[in-house]
């Protein structure tokens, strides 16, 4: 158990290195790496440690587990009767739910189903500090462990430390190397204290570090323009989802009158609050703060250009770690969501959530497809599978959805990684697949290969990872009645496979093009040398490193040429590699009910019973069947198929009937053309919004500041020493003038420099004011007296 | 117990005094004499507070601690009654730390045209002002504390201010004397209506608290519109704020960061320590109206940074911004509202001051502080870029800094205010007040972007300290600050060009600024510190009020 209550160290740990590197890092011998390391590797132990913990305490939750949790806890007292009280309410929603759960039984082992039931009720194991308190309101800090949480802090720890690792040779040289290191680490230290959040302020805390560093990691390199703009945009696109963060937590306050995340699920699970219609707009407003972080549609935006930072962290922070957070909000409030939405609701067939999550899988896909920087094609992709992510949770496949940020996570990292690994060895630094990639499957096949297993988990071929989770969330959506989300999904499944080939295609195939020829050797001659040198400098923006040009090593000159990345990058790809092909089978249905290792651990998390169409429960998963998984692999196969097809038309050497399409075909053109502006929006938000709050609103503002409110005052000034004069000529120029050159000449005295000339008038001023007022006391006075 | 140590707070409030009639005997041009004369008083002053601030019994913060009941003005039964509980301890000892600091960022920092001595005299007058305007626990007590403030201040913008000065000192001067005309009117009301001629302790805020919830409801929102004027100007909330930006943008480094810090928490003080209190029904009355121009505050003084093209001009309307958020808090009557309405004046004085700071430095070292011309501060002065882009995610409510704890209990706390207000209305005022968090990080980071990013312009390319990135070695990211220093003194010594004084932050600079940037980190990490102090008190001076 010392795990599980500690586990409050495993954010602490990075945290602090934050502040070893920040001070000391710069005059170590390896810049500070070696502290966040070492941190990382010391949070990843402890997580371990806990994750061990969690599993037995999951098998076999002691029957004292509510006091058990609770002794170790410093303040919180009072809290022994609720939990007791709460584990008593668990064992009587058990017997409930044991009898509909019946039909499962039959098939499963029995002692399985035996550990199945008393699964729902795994208390957390809490251990939390006041924070801070406002009269009755107390609000904790500290360490919330559930199956969620322990998931996440070991994925988030693993991962970080695989980052790290990588980017020791991937960032070396560059000219902010400590900082890079340091903003790592606080920002895993942020995610992990968001994950443990026994209370949204610690949720909202480590919410806000991540996109804080978020903004330092995308504007690295802060001397261009562009990288400076996309961190900007970041920041701001994403706090304007946390206005729903804000008002969605007062708004819980305001209903549960706590932030204890426990208990908020539990009433809300119970149906302890007044009106339900307010819960809905809680929901409503939080899931707008999840739209921003997990770039879902039409917040979107700003994850592709987030692509600006360096590689590193676009695989940590822009794909498999930060921006799950906004489904983790979802899935750690699940209760909040599923009551206030009516998800589950028998006959309801669109909620909000899986509405969003719907169209942002297709709109991102559908961006793919255009994208020419194989980080963005990547970045689009990673929209699309939150887009999976949510529309899961949206269709109440609550462990699916969690599932898929597990797997979704290590190969999504990897894929950005094996880029990071082309650009550092093959193509100069240039994530351009048109211009500087090609044929590079033959050099480096360490990165080709685990590529290739995580481009297949991505498209859910079966047995590898992602299908076992994107599956299950395509599935639910049908047998949960939510039908269009079942086509989404595999249309979606679809367009996956077909951008994936394209952007495989070009990287790894066909004829090698730019800096890749001459990587591999096969320019020699012709003018894409030139080209190349040429790039070095500017055409290549983000990750444009300190140590170009300069260094002959990363020229390559071609036969030392290594046939891949140095082992500080193949190490984490491979690791990565293997974990896109094997993780799924922690929960692998196909398999049968004793693979459902991962739905065991989780599913006390999601905070409510399973029941039949009823928004206070969770629905059943559906059973597996091959037969249902049929058309959504007919259409991964088509999107092979077509793609391949028309890659190599379009991209090789032959004639083919489509080549130049969209400049002779106005329709083609004009779809080309909306896809590669994006739809549109970022004109919407930038050139309209952004520009109309930066230029005519605010200059408007300030120009009635200056010449309306200002005016006013100035004008009664102005009146007011208009009036003085008349009445210092005509009616009391003895005494006023007396008092006034009395105080103005000792002003003068005590200024020394003050100009005579403006200091008469200041007493005049005063003194009528002053009249004013006490003419003003004498009123008020007499009129209510 | 209580009355132990009562010396303290009339000590630590009057000791500067001393100071400064030390100060007169001191020969004009006897510079250092006279400024280690001043520092060192505020340094002693300052330990007072210490002393105070661990004789204070945090048990009872709710109470009036070292509390003096003394005969002071018999003819109008007003008395020098002083105390200090939960609500005032913070920004008596805030005030007295920020002079210090203030004082000691002067010591080579004196602006135009100089005159130390005068300069040090009244930022010693200042203190005496502010931190009594936080203990007195009499009305005229208080407004003669109030009022001291005033004039220091103007001679400050008047004299070391910029080039319109004039004006601007004129202004600042006026509007608040215009404000604490019907505060006294109301003060006076008040002291009539409640047969305070009848007592001998007719000002008496004690007594006063007792008295005032008797008055008839007409009569409270009358005085307490009197009392709103004042305060409000103060503070400055919309649409009274047009002398801050003013006075902000002229005045000294020294004025604006003492005027940020501590003079516009005289106003939301006396809300919370005199109006809230003593007039219940007039503040129940007034409460919308007060959320209603804190949340406009928010958005328009956001809107006005936007507007900005002065560094220093936007950081003051960022003031009138950030004080609506103390003063929604206010208006919610709850207790999760003044809490945060508190903190936030503390970590406003700290964020707000610190940026002020900044502003000054950036000034001294490129004669503007036009935002177009600046750029790449990060690059020529990485350290004060660092301090900059801290205090920037501070001001915009980062959660782990000072700021946060003033911004988001405020908003938490509108969405149920107290028993009697508009539940709708608040709830509108709550999600405005959230849209401007956004504008908030708005502005502050995009005037980083502007500033601190990017390549510096041309115009001061080649002077800074940090390295210019194209001569540097593959690893540039290794600093050295030796290396630095030295490229630095060597340009002052060989360049007479005026940009040469481009250098990143001094050793002056580093001992003002490092508590207010400690401070501002460890109240944002553990805000329990001051929630434990201020809730007791906050909780009685709401006791009229029924929590939601």
């Amino acid at each position: 158990m010392w795990f599980l209550e500690h586990a409050w160290l495993i954010p602490l740990i990075p945290a602090i290195a934050f502040f070893g590197i920040i001070f000391f890092g710069k005059k170590m011998p390896k810049g500070g790496s070696e502290i966040a390391l070492v941190a990382m590797v010391a949070a990843l132990v402890i997580a371990g440690g806990t994750a061990k913990q969690w599993i037995d305490y999951n098998d076999a939750p002691p029957a004292e587990s509510a006091t058990h949790a609770v002794e170790g806890a410093a303040v919180e007292e009072g809290a022994v009767a609720e939990e007791g009280a709460h584990a008593e309410e668990g064992a009587v929603a058990e017997e409930g739910v044991a009898t509909e759960e019946g039909t499962h039984a039959v098939e499963g082992a029995v002692a399985e189903e035996g550990a199945g039931e008393e699964e729902h009720h795994v208390a957390p194991v809490r251990h939390t500090w006041t924070w801070w308190e406002s009269g009755a309101l107390s609000f904790t800090i500290g360490s919330h462990i559930d199956g969620l949480a322990v998931m996440l802090l070991l994925l988030v720890t693993f991962i970080s430390t695989l980052v790290l690792l990588y980017s020791t040779e991937y960032v070396r040289g560059d000219r902010r190397f400590t900082h890079f290191f340091a903003s790592l680490v606080l920002f895993s230290s942020g995610m992990l204290a968001m994950v443990l959040a026994p209370d949204m302020s610690q949720l909202i805390l480590g919410w806000e570090i991540m996109g804080l560093c978020s903004f330092m990691l995308i504007g690295h390199w802060w001397e261009e323009t562009a990288n400076s703009k996309a961190a900007l945009k970041a920041f701001l696109t994403v706090r304007t989802g946390d206005i729903g963060l804000l008002v969605g937590t007062a708004m819980l306050l305001g209903i549960f009158k706590t932030l204890d995340i426990s208990k908020i699920n539990e009433m809300a699970a119970a149906g302890e609050f007044e009106s339900k219609k307010v819960l809905m707009w809680a929901a409503v407003a939080l899931f707008i703060a999840a739209i921003g972080k997990s770039g879902q549609f039409p917040l979107h935006t700003w994850l592709p250009d987030a692509m600006a930072g360096p590689t590193p962290v676009s695989s940590l922070l822009h794909s498999s770690t930060m921006v799950v957070a906004g489904v983790f909000l979802v899935a750690r409030l699940y209760p909040v969501f599923h009551v206030g939405l009516d998800i589950n609701l028998l006959g309801q067939s669109f909620n909000l959530i899986a509405v969003i999550g719907g169209i942002t899988i297709l709109i991102a896909a559908g961006l793919a497809f255009v994208q020419n920087d194989i980080k963005k094609v990547l970045a689009y992709s990673t929209v699309s599978q939150l887009g999976y992510m949510m529309m899961g949770l949206g269709v109440g496949a609550w462990v699916p959805a969690v599932f898929h940020i597990f797997t979704h996570a290590f190969f999504k990292c990897c894929l950005f990684l094996c880029a990071g690994s082309v650009s550092h060895t093959a193509s100069h630094h240039s994530f351009d697949m048109k211009k500087d990639m090609g044929g590079l499957a033959r050099k480096m096949p360490v990165t080709f290969a685990t590529w290739m297993v995580s481009t297949l988990a991505l498209c859910g071929v079966p047995f590898i990872s992602g299908f076992f989770s994107k599956d299950e969330i395509i599935d639910s959506a049908k047998y949960n009645g939510y039908t269009v989300f079942y086509y989404i999904g595999i249309i979606g499944a679809g367009m996956t496979a077909a951008y994936m080939t394209r952007a495989t295609y070009l990287t790894f195939f066909g004829k090698a093009r730019g800096a890749a020829a001459h990587f591999l050797g096969e320019e020699h001659h012709d003018e894409h040398a030139a080209d190349a040198a040429a790039d070095h400098g500017d055409a290549h923006g983000h990750d444009a490193h300190d140590d170009h040009g300069a260094t002959v090593a990363h020229g390559k000159p071609l036969p030392f040429a290594p046939s891949d990345s140095p082992w500080q990058l193949t190490t984490p790809l491979l690791i990565l590699g293997v974990l896109a092909l094997i993780s799924g089978y922690l929960n692998a249905a196909p398999l049968g009910k004793s693979w459902l290792r991962f739905e065991h651990w989780m599913i006390s998390s999601a905070g409510l019973p399973f029941g039949e169409h009823d928004p206070m429960a969770l629905p059943h998963p559906p059973e597996f069947k091959w037969m249902n998984t049929v058309p959504g692999l007919a259409l991964v196969a088509l999107g092979f198929l077509v793609s391949l097809f028309l890659c190599r038309g379009l991209f090789g050497d032959k004639a083919f009937a489509l080549k130049g399409l969209t400049s002779r075909n106005k329709l083609a053109g004009a779809g080309h053309k909306f896809l590669v502006n994006k739809y549109y929006l970022d004109h919407l938000y930038e050139k309209v919004i952004v520009r109309g709050i930066t230029g005519p609103i605010s200059s408007a503002a300030y120009w009635v500041n200056q010449n309306i409110l200002d005016g006013i005052v100035n004008g009664a000034g102005k009146g007011g020493r208009r009036t003085g004069e008349l009445v210092y000529k005509y009616v009391d120029q003895g005494l006023v003038d007396g008092i006034v050159n009395g105080s103005g000449s000792s002003a003068r005295a005590t200024g020394g420099a003050l100009q005579p000339m403006q200091s008469g008038k200041v007493n005049q001023y005063g003194a009528l004011l002053f009249s004013a007022a006490a003419i003003g006391a004498l009123v008020l006075v007499i009129v209510n007296s | 117990m209580l009355s132990d140590q009562n010396w303290l707070l009339s000590v630590g409030t009057f000791l500067p005094l001393v100071g400064v009639v030390l100060m007169v005997f001191v020969p004009k041009h006897d510079e250092v004499t006279a400024k280690g004369i001043a520092v060192i008083t505020a340094a002693a002053t300052l330990v007072i507070g210490i002393i105070t601030l661990i004789k204070f019994d945090y048990d009872q913060s709710e109470k009036l601690q070292f509390f003096v009941d003394n005969k002071w003005i018999d003819v109008i039964s007003s008395r020098y009654i002083v105390g200090l509980d939960g609500l005032s301890l913070p920004l008596y000892i805030l005030s007295m730390i920020i002079t210090l600091l203030v004082m000691i960022y002067s010591w080579n920092h004196v602006p135009s045209p100089g005159n130390p001595k005068a300069f040090y005299i009244l930022m010693l007058v200042l203190q005496v002002g502010m931190a009594g305007t936080f203990i007195a626990q009499d009305l005229i007590l208080f407004f003669v504390f109030f009022e001291l403030v005033l004039l220091p201040m103007y001679f400050m913008i008047g004299v070391w201010g910029g080039e319109n000065r004039q004006y601007a000192s004129l202004k600042f001067f006026l509007y608040t004397m215009f404000g604490s005309a019907l505060m006294l009117v109301a003060f006076l009301a008040l002291f009539f209506q409640t047969k305070g001629a009848d007592s001998d302790h007719g000002f008496s805020i004690l007594r006063l608290i007792e008295e005032g919830a008797g008055l008839s409801r007409n009569v409270q929102i009358w005085i307490f519109a009197g009392m709103f004027v004042g305060f409000a100007v103060k503070v400055p909330m919309f649409p009274f704020h047009t002398w801050l930006p003013d006075a902000h943008t002229q005045a000294p480094t020294q004025g604006s960061v003492i005027l940020a810090a501590i003079l516009l928490k005289l106003g939301t003080y006396g809300f919370v320590r005199i109006a809230i209190p003593i007039l219940p029904e007039g503040a129940k009355a007034w409460a919308p109206w007060i959320g209603i121009l804190a949340v406009i505050g928010i958005i328009y003084g956001a809107l006005g940074c936007l507007a900005q093209t002065d560094m220093k001009r936007l950081i003051a309307f960022s003031s009138v911004a950030h004080m609506g958020y103390v003063m929604l808090g206010i208006s919610t009557l709850t207790p999760l509202g003044m809490n945060a309405a508190m903190f936030g004046m503390v970590a406003h004085g700290l964020i707000t001051g610190m940026l002020f700071f900044v502003a000054g430095s950036v000034k001294e070292r490129y004669h503007t502080l036009e935002i177009k011309r600046l750029s790449g501060m990060l690059k020529q002065m990485p350290k004060l870029g660092w301090i900059l882009g801290f205090c920037a995610m501070a001001s915009l409510g980062l959660p782990g800094l000072a700021g946060f704890w003033g911004e988001f209990p405020a908003i938490l706390s509108a969405y149920s205010p107290a028993e009697g207000l508009n539940e709708t209305l608040f709830r509108v005022l709550m999600v405005i007040a959230a849209i401007g968090t956004v504008l908030a990080a708005a502005y502050l980071l995009w005037l980083y972007q502007r500033t601190a990013f990017g390549e510096p312009t041309a115009e001061f390319a080649g002077h800074g300290d940090g390295h210019d990135g194209h001569d540097s070695h593959a690893h540039g990211a290794h600093d050295a600050p030796a290396v630095a220093v030295a490229q630095s003194v060597g340009a002052a010594a060989n360049d007479d060009d005026h940009h040469s004084d481009i250098h990143d932050v001094g050793i002056f600079e580093w001992i003002a600024w490092t508590p207010l940037l400690i401070g501002i980190l460890v109240l944002g990490i553990y805000p329990q510190l001051m929630f434990k102090v201020l809730d007791p008190a906050v909780q009685v001076a709401l006791k009229a009020f029924k929590a939601p």
